[in-house]
């Protein structure tokens, strides 16, 4: 009995002291520095992986020591590893929410322990946050607006499909592309309709749209998924080579639709970009400097 | 042996507790004790109703999804406008019911637990997402936010609620017949059927038992967020399993106790936090658990085999 109770001690005494070692000599080098926590949401889908990477980048470029935690899209965990980063007082916290309503409890436990919040990519629906950096989807919707006008040489007629009427997604690829088109007098959105999102309503909507409409030049959709709907109905209808169809998101399918010349465009996020700005950010909420409460992260544009 | 296989996951959260301290100077402090007891009191509650379960040789993977259905739903009465206890009570009872019925295939229908709790994992799973259509339900009154977020003193409620039902769980398992039929079900069905146990209805009420406490750990759960997610609890069976298994009880039934369970619990917890505020990423931390597990049944075996 004796043996194995020392046994246990040992192997429980060896690896927390390993652990223990290098994270003792880690705080004495960087005391002196900024400490800034980061919540991410996920590790298992490569957008949030990017996402952390661009982050840690700038921690180590700008001297931060940054304390990561993985909430394996788990809103309950994320909340115990967010309070675990208050414990280790940390300077800041940034938060890449799983979930917008659930995460509210533990910013407001970080409000109370006066520790800065800044979200990033998803929102919070409560609680302070300083600032929330996410990507830029009206300059993305003007994007593609630019992308449709110089392929048209600037004249002809544009279909739009809308996502889920109300989400911010769609409010803002919508107005930006509206607003970019109007800038091309020649230009004309001759139908615009909503086909929230989804691959197989993407494709009806156009099928729709196809029988009402002789004469469309281009369509731009509000996600990936209704582009490639819309391309099949396109197909369908025999007028692949006169329709020019941009999506949205850069997904896989996108992108490898748009290598084989089927979509024209799509329009991808940074997420290392936004890991890289929120530390940015973060810095400068921790000395005291005034930060946006909204700080839009460019997009780019995939076109082969 | 019973003393001795308690004293032994006893000492092995002192030395944790003792190796972090001098590990992290964030780990001692009363705050951030209380904040791993808040931490660990839904996979404790769990574990409690697991510990009947296993007691009684058998197992229960459906909790988790069993949480997130009881959680969602009383999520949705509360938005709904009904009263706040009508809520809780829904959720509860439908913790109960799935329960009951994993107790009554299990006992009656002589189906193996495993696989019977399995099934019940994507059913509950399933009705879980079918029901709230994939999305998370938030926003409930203050009254109802203090089951999660509320302190009497300076004791968050669910540790109350987790001590209450850790002293409820001894009382029964230690002082009652059922107790006693408990152990003598794992130790041995058929002598336990011949000295005139009603072995059905005692390995039912096991799992009710787990429904129940499933039930109750989604209420809290759903309080402390704010928000019912629908994809909550995913994985929290296997969590529960190895703080019974870490708290000595043996999966072949008979042999434990809930005192062990929540030693287990507690290990689990410090792991975590510890591995947190030393900063080690979250797949290390998962390695970590698994070897610490692996341990501690490799050493029970052995006890057991000497």
């Amino acid at each position: 009995m004796r043996n194995k109770l020392i046994a246990i001690a040992l192997i429980l005494v060896v690896a927390v002291g390993v652990l223990g070692c290098q994270n003792n000599t880690k705080q004495s080098k960087e005391k002196e520095g900024l400490k800034i926590g980061l919540a991410v949401s996920t590790q298992n889908n490569p957008f949030f992986v990017d996402l952390k990477n661009g982050a840690e980048k700038k921690a180590k470029k700008l001297g931060i020591e940054l304390l990561t935690v993985d909430a394996q899209d788990d809103a309950a965990k994320q909340q115990n590893s967010i309070e675990d980063l208050i414990m280790k007082e940390v300077d800041v916290l940034i938060i890449n929410p799983v979930d917008g309503d659930a995460v509210v409890s533990a910013i407001e436990s970080a409000n109370e322990a006066d520790i800065p919040v800044i979200t990033v990519d998803r929102g919070a629906n409560g609680g302070e946050v300083v600032s929330h950096i996410a990507s830029d989807n009206v300059e993305g919707g003007k994007m593609a607006a630019d992308f449709i006008a110089k392929k048209l040489n600037e004249k002809g007629k544009v279909v739009e499909l809308e996502g889920i009427p109300g989400t911010s997604a769609a409010r803002d690829r919508g107005k930006g592309f509206n607003k970019g088109i109007k800038e091309y007098g020649d230009i004309e959105v001759i139908a615009n309709q909503p086909a929230d999102f989804n691959r197989a309503k993407g494709m009806t909507v156009m099928e729709n749209i196809l029988q009402s409409e002789s004469n469309i030049d281009a369509v731009f959709a509000h996600n990936d998924s209704m582009a490639l709907g819309a391309i099949e109905a396109i197909k369908a209808a025999d007028r692949s080579d006169e329709i020019t169809v941009v999506g949205f998101d850069a997904i896989d399918d996108a992108v490898k639709s748009v290598k084989e010349g089927k979509l024209a465009a799509t329009i991808a996020q940074k997420p290392g970009l936004m890991g890289e700005m929120a530390v940015e950010t973060a810095k400068k909420v921790a000395n005291d400097k005034k930060v946006k409460d909204y700080t839009p992260v460019p997009l780019k544009l995939i076109t082969e | 042996m019973d003393l001795i296989s308690r004293f032994k996951s006893g000492i092995g959260l002192i030395v944790l507790v003792i190796g972090l301290s001098f590990a992290s100077d964030y780990f001692l402090t009363v705050h951030n004790l209380i904040n791993v007891a808040r931490q660990i009191s839904i996979n404790a509650i769990l574990a409690f109703g697991m510990t009947f379960v296993i007691l009684t040789s058998g197992i229960d993977l459906s909790v988790g999804s069993m949480l997130a259905l009881s959680s969602i739903i009383t999520a949705s009465l509360l938005t709904g406008g009904y009263p706040i206890f009508i809520a809780i009570l829904a959720g509860l009872l439908v913790g109960t019911l799935l329960g009951l019925a994993n107790g009554l295939m299990v006992a009656k229908a002589k189906m193996p637990a495993f696989i019977v709790t399995l099934g019940m994992m994507a059913i509950a799973r399933g009705l879980t997402l079918d029901y709230s259509n994939g999305r998370p339900i938030s926003g409930f009154d203050e009254g109802f936010r203090i089951i999660g977020a509320g302190h009497i003193g300076f004791i968050p409620i669910p540790v109350i609620v987790m001590i209450l039902i850790l002293l409820i769980c001894y009382i029964i398992l230690k002082k009652t017949p059922f107790g006693r039929y408990i152990y003598a079900i794992g130790g041995n069905e058929n002598a336990a059927k011949l000295s005139g146990i009603n072995t059905d209805v005692v390995k039912t009420s096991a799992y009710v038992i787990s429904g129940f406490l499933a039930g109750v750990s989604g209420v809290i759960l759903a309080a402390r967020l704010n928000s019912a997610q629908p994809t909550a609890g995913t994985g929290y069976e296997l969590n529960a399993i190895a703080a019974v298994v870490l708290g000595g009880t043996s999966l072949a039934g008979g042999r434990g106790n809930i005192i062990g369970t929540i030693i287990g619990a507690l290990i689990i917890g410090i792991l975590h936090n510890g591995l947190n505020l030393l900063d080690v990423s979250s797949f290390y931390q998962s390695v970590a658990k698994g070897a610490v597990i692996l341990v501690a049944v490799f050493l029970d075996r052995r006890s057991k085999r000497n």
